[in-house]
């Protein structure tokens, strides 16, 4: 039984059909890829996957269970994190607070802990905080901790998101456009980024991408979408030569 | 110029090295003194009495004394207060180190112990001051309890009044049945001499059945994302006024009377305090810093694990409740209450409160309702003429600083209470 996997999933919005028939199949500790032009649908389908949208047709099962019309927070508790192709930050709120925030599911100090603050919310606050700053300080952010997000440079804002869904505990993660905007520096920091918290944590990773480097360099299997539809899938090799995908990239930037 | 940038900066040192302890120690010589002299000075300036708002209310009403007002407020407030913070703050910076190492409970039980001595002794001087500091501490927790929704939430909420109305006529209807002989109520049903001790319960009462009507703003306003609380709020704050002014058994448009007079100084400052305190927990803790997520990006929030509708619903029935509270307070204080008061001018208010002052801060509310209850208390003379200022004000605030006076400033209890070491200073 795959970790992730998605069946017969079609998606309308209104009278377009943004999604159809997509299926997935995620193993653990798997790097995948999704590519594909503007607008064929790939951000529609993380937000099938995650709830935000409920699909029109087909199912979604993370580690054996289904998770179709939840609701995005018990989707994401279940063990479901992600990142937003444009940075979705809490604009008041520093770096710390934002790692701390996604722990939110495993609050259990009550809501009289946090009215009159109890013993055991001192103790839960602080193992966030600790727990917190591990994580920035794998993603080698952690002198920021306090400083407000929207203060940051980009790339720091990205590592930011990526720690947050780390702290949820995912057992996928999901990455919409990770290097998006990214110079080239900060993009071969983000594929160590990448690179690491696949091999420590040793978390399953599905990725849109537009950068067919950036995809060929981490994933061992890509599919791409065009109109909503899969119409490649495969080595990342095997990819870029298909007929279909020259087609459909044809007169895009697809070397960077 | 130089010199003014001198003067500035002097100040903005002499403010960052006084810790709190000494200008709690200042006014309170400043309040002793006017205990002890406040009267005979007045005399002798040639001022009709003791100014009640700091010489304001005076100098509207008679410009001529101006000058004998100013002199008044130097003398009594200004010089004792600057001279214990200019002298006393080596020794008071190591009082409140010493506090701090001691417990920081205590250092914070004994400031507020101070707090209320000052306060208690500046408005033992007339009836009006007293009331004055009532409402004024009533407002603080309103608008505490609104920029919960407004400020730390983001969303608009306009159902404070009708909270307020449900708390202040809830408490009062338990109070007068129970402990008051009453022409709508009849003959007390408890003993009158228990009543003090179950006034606690009649405001928990009050601000649970404020909590219940929020939930029922609540469930509809938050269903799907979109902007309908404004909209469903105003209409629950008309309800609530029709609704009470078509109840005749507690008096409809004519009002309740005759609540007991319990809502004293002591006991009107420690439920506020106890607000502050329990307002300031919640936002500081992870679960109270989801409405900042929820307000700042909503989607990001739900891919966060965070339960956003009940994130809401708790915290829209959390501010109802402490609305309902500071309710049966003002009807307590009023010892009168009757529909009119909740309406939408109470509305405005509110909301000038929490926007003047600042979002997404405690500071900024009790800057938001003192600054405006006292500016419409000292502008009362100019009758008409204050609903020109004080929105005039708002207006000038809201162009130059959109967010409020102190706004996004989080309030650190222990960074209150410890001792200040000037920049540059030794540690
Ligand atoms: N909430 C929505 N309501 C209606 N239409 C939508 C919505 N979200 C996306 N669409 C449409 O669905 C199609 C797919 O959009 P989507 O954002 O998934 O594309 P994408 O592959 O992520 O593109 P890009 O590379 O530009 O991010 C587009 O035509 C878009 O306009
Ligand atoms: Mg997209």
């Amino acid at each position: 039984m795959s970790l992730l996997r998605v069946e017969h999933m079609t998606h309308y919005f209104g009278g377009l059909q943004a999604v159809s028939d997509y299926a997935l199949e995620l193993e653990p500790g798997q790097i995948k890829g999704l590519i594909g032009p503007n607008g064929a649908g790939k951000t529609t389908i993380f937000n099938l996957i995650t709830g935000i949208h409920t699909p029109s047709e087909g199912h979604v099962y993370l580690d054996g269970q289904e998770i179709t019309g939840l609701r995005p927070h018990r989707i994401a508790a279940q063990g479901l994190g992600r990142t937003f192709q444009n940075l979705a930050l809490w604009r008041h709120m520093t770096v710390l607070e934002h790692v701390k925030m996604a722990h939110y599911s495993r609050i259990d100090y009550g809501l009289v802990g946090a009215f009159l603050g109890s013993r055991r919310r001192r103790v839960q606050e602080q193992e966030f905080t600790e727990r917190s700053r591990e994580l920035l300080r794998m993603l080698d952010i952690e002198s920021h901790a306090e400083q407000l997000v929207v203060n940051l440079p980009y790339g720091v804002q990205r590592r930011v998101e990526m720690a947050r869904a780390l702290a949820t505990d995912p057992k996928v993660l999901l990455l919409d456009e990770p290097t998006v905007g990214m110079t080239a520096e900060e993009l071969r920091q983000m594929i160590e980024v990448i690179h690491l918290v696949h091999q420590r944590l040793g978390l399953a990773v599905f990725i849109i991408e537009h950068r067919l480097r950036f995809v060929m360099e981490l994933c061992q299997e890509v599919q791409t979408l065009v109109f909503g539809r899969v119409v490649a899938q495969g080595e990342p090799e095997e990819i870029l030569n298909h007929p279909k995908v020259i087609e459909a990239y044809l007169g895009e930037d697809w070397e960077d | 110029m130089a010199i003014i940038k001198r003067i500035t900066s002097s100040l903005a040192a002499w403010v960052a090295a006084t810790p709190l302890l000494a200008w709690l120690l200042g006014a309170l010589a400043a309040v002793l003194l006017e205990h002890g002299v406040g009267r005979p000075l007045a005399d002798l300036l040639g001022l009709p009495k003791v100014p009640v708002l700091f010489g304001m209310v005076l100098a509207l009403k008679s410009p001529g004394l101006i000058l004998s007002a100013v002199a008044y407020g130097t003398i009594i407030y200004i010089v004792p207060i600057v001279l214990i913070t200019r002298l006393g703050a080596g020794v008071l910076n190591q009082a409140a180190a010493g506090l701090l190492r001691l417990n920081l409970s205590a250092s914070v039980v004994i400031h507020l112990c101070l707090l209320y001595a000052v306060l208690h002794l500046w408005s033992d001087i007339s009836d009006y001051r007293v009331l004055t500091l009532k409402l004024t501490l009533i407002a603080v927790m309103l608008t505490l309890s609104l920029n919960v929704i407004n400020g730390y939430m983001g969303e608009f909420s306009c159902s404070h009044p009708g909270f307020m109305a449900l708390g202040a006529y809830v408490t009062s209807v338990f109070t007068v049945a129970f402990f008051v002989k009453d022409k709508l109520f009849g003959p007390p049903l408890l003993p009158p001499e228990l009543g003090p001790y179950f006034f606690p319960v009649a405001l928990v009462l009050g601000g649970l059945a404020a909590a219940l009507g929020a939930l029922l703003v609540a469930i509809p306003s938050f269903r799907t994302r979109g902007d309908y609380l404004a909209i469903i709020s105003l209409a629950f704050m008309f309800i609530v006024k029709s609704a009470i002014e078509n109840l005749e058994v507690v008096g409809g448009a004519r009002g309740l009377r005759s609540q007991p007079d319990w809502a004293n100084l002591p006991f009107v400052f420690l439920v506020t305090v106890l607000c502050v305190w329990v307002i300031n927990n919640f936002v500081n803790s992870t679960m109270g810093k989801a409405l900042n997520a929820v307000r700042d990006n909503e989607m990001a929030a739900e891919a966060m694990t965070v339960d956003t509708r009940r994130t809401k619903i708790v915290a829209f029935m959390f501010a109802g409740f402490w609305a309902g509270v500071a309710g049966g307070l003002f009807a307590h204080v009023l010892r009168y209450v009757n529909p009119a008061t909740f309406g939408i001018q109470r509305l405005a208010e509110v909301l000038a409160m929490v926007y003047f002052g600042g979002l997404n801060s405690v500071y900024g509310s009790i800057v938001g309702a003192v600054s405006i209850n006292l500016l419409g208390e000292a502008l009362r003379p100019l009758e008409l003429f204050k609903w020109i200022i004080i929105p005039l004000l708002l207006i000038l605030v809201m162009i130059y600083r959109p967010t409020g006076l102190v706004s996004f400033k989080e309030f650190n209890v222990r960074r209150l209470v410890s001792p200040k070491t000037p920049p540059g200073g030794d540690r």
